[in-house]
């Protein structure tokens, strides 16, 4: 599948990665190039630094043969806009974008776009958590890994070692 | 008419400004609540301090009775999303945005935005004018630029110069319509033949015009 984002925060650099690693071919856009530095070193796609509101760019990234095109930046409007440069300019067969606020998501799925929103999405599984437990919500909700040790136990705890050794001075 | 403006720049005030001289009713949109503030000190309590892209505050400004909403703001996405919610939720007959890159002219068009206004588009055509850098001057949009009105003047690089004007393969859906030659216009037809100085006013689609721009004057 080849998939275009529109995007690289913290939800899209994930996204791509977990995409890639199927072995899907994607596309990230993002407007910043530092934002590409939240994918790792193992990432195989191609990363486009430009807006995945025009036109150009989202040719440039292949918008013509692609499958699927996911908005996922920290705008609201970025991505509905982005989303709709997809689906109707460009025809893409899915476009899906995250919508924060669950009143504009609704607005949205009226026009045809496929919308995710971040608010209902936590919000439930917080629900479920709070009455079936973390388990019951597959793994959105993550439990814990250890009992938690009080504040006195940690200070007590004796240090690790730190190695006495000479410091390097980095002046030239 | 009753008008909503979205947006409280120096586009949104002047506009509202006019508006108001002009003796319309309007009501401002502006999330910033100290630019909100000091344009309601100057012209009233028209002003409401919140996203106007939030179909609640369309609603507290009246969006169900607007004529008129004028998204003027400096986002495209904001102005689109904007005019949308008001068409989609509030029925709001005519829906302008204001549009920053010209490329999303014709995509807003798309989405059921009615007007669009795009001040880099305009700019570029006043310095085409002065300056004919390409050859190719933007006369006109229509469409919201969807069919433009080129023109096209001739040197002795054109490769058409010396040509009759059915000789050359223009793209289905483009023509030439009139050839201003000395300062006269004349018809064109298609055994016209070309001549370096020529000036071809020239009707075509959008996507069309770096096809008519290679084979006209040939870059």
């Amino acid at each position: 599948m080849r998939v275009i984002i529109v995007g690289c925060g913290r939800v899209g650099a994930r996204t791509a990665t977990e995409l890639d690693q199927r072995g899907d071919h994607v596309t990230v856009i993002d407007t910043d190039l530092r934002a590409f530095t939240r994918l790792p070193a193992t990432f195989g796609g191609v990363t486009i630094r430009g807006s995945g509101t025009d036109e150009d760019t989202v040719r440039q990234a292949g918008a013509e043969m692609a499958d699927l095109l996911m908005a996922l930046t920290e705008g609201d409007n970025r991505n509905a806009m982005a989303a709709q440069l997809g689906k109707h300019r460009f025809r893409i067969p899915r476009v899906i974008a995250k919508i924060n606020d669950p009143l504009r998501a609704e607005a949205y799925r009226t026009l045809g776009l496929e919308t995710m929103c971040r608010t209902v999405l936590l919000a439930d599984a917080l629900v479920k958590a709070a009455a079936e437990g973390a388990a019951a919500t597959g793994g959105w909700v993550e439990p814990p890994t250890a009992e938690p040790r009080s504040v006195r136990d940690i200070l007590s705890a004796p240090r690790p070692e730190t190695p006495a050794g000479p410091t390097e001075s980095s002046e030239a | 008419m009753y008008v909503v403006v979205i947006g409280g720049g120096n586009v949104g005030y002047y506009l509202t400004r006019e508006l108001l001289a002009a003796g319309h009713e309007v009501v401002m949109i502006e999330k910033n609540p100290d630019r909100a503030r000091q344009i309601a000190d100057e012209l009233g309590k028209i002003v409401i301090p919140n996203d106007g892209c939030e179909g609640r505050y369309q609603a507290e400004a009246g969006m169900g009775r607007a004529d008129v909403v004028a998204a003027v703001t400096g986002d495209d996405e904001d102005n689109l999303v904007a005019c949308q919610v008001a068409k989609m939720r509030f029925n709001v007959p005519r829906a302008i945005a204001r549009v920053n890159n010209p490329k999303n002219e014709s995509l807003f068009r798309e989405l059921a935005i009615d007007d669009t206004v795009s001040p880099t588009r305009a700019i570029l055509a006043a310095i085409e004018h002065e300056i004919p850098v390409h050859g190719l001057l933007h006369l006109a949009d229509l469409e919201g630029g969807e069919v433009q009105v080129l023109e096209a003047q001739l040197d002795e690089r054109s490769a058409v110069v010396g040509k009759e004007l059915r000789e050359i393969p223009l793209p289905e859906g483009s023509t030439v319509a009139v050839i201003v030659r000395d300062n006269r216009a004349l018809a064109a037809r298609p055994e016209t033949r070309l001549r370096a100085g020529d000036a071809l006013l020239t009707i075509t689609s959008a996507e069309q015009e770096a096809e008519i721009r290679r084979l006209l004057i040939g870059e």
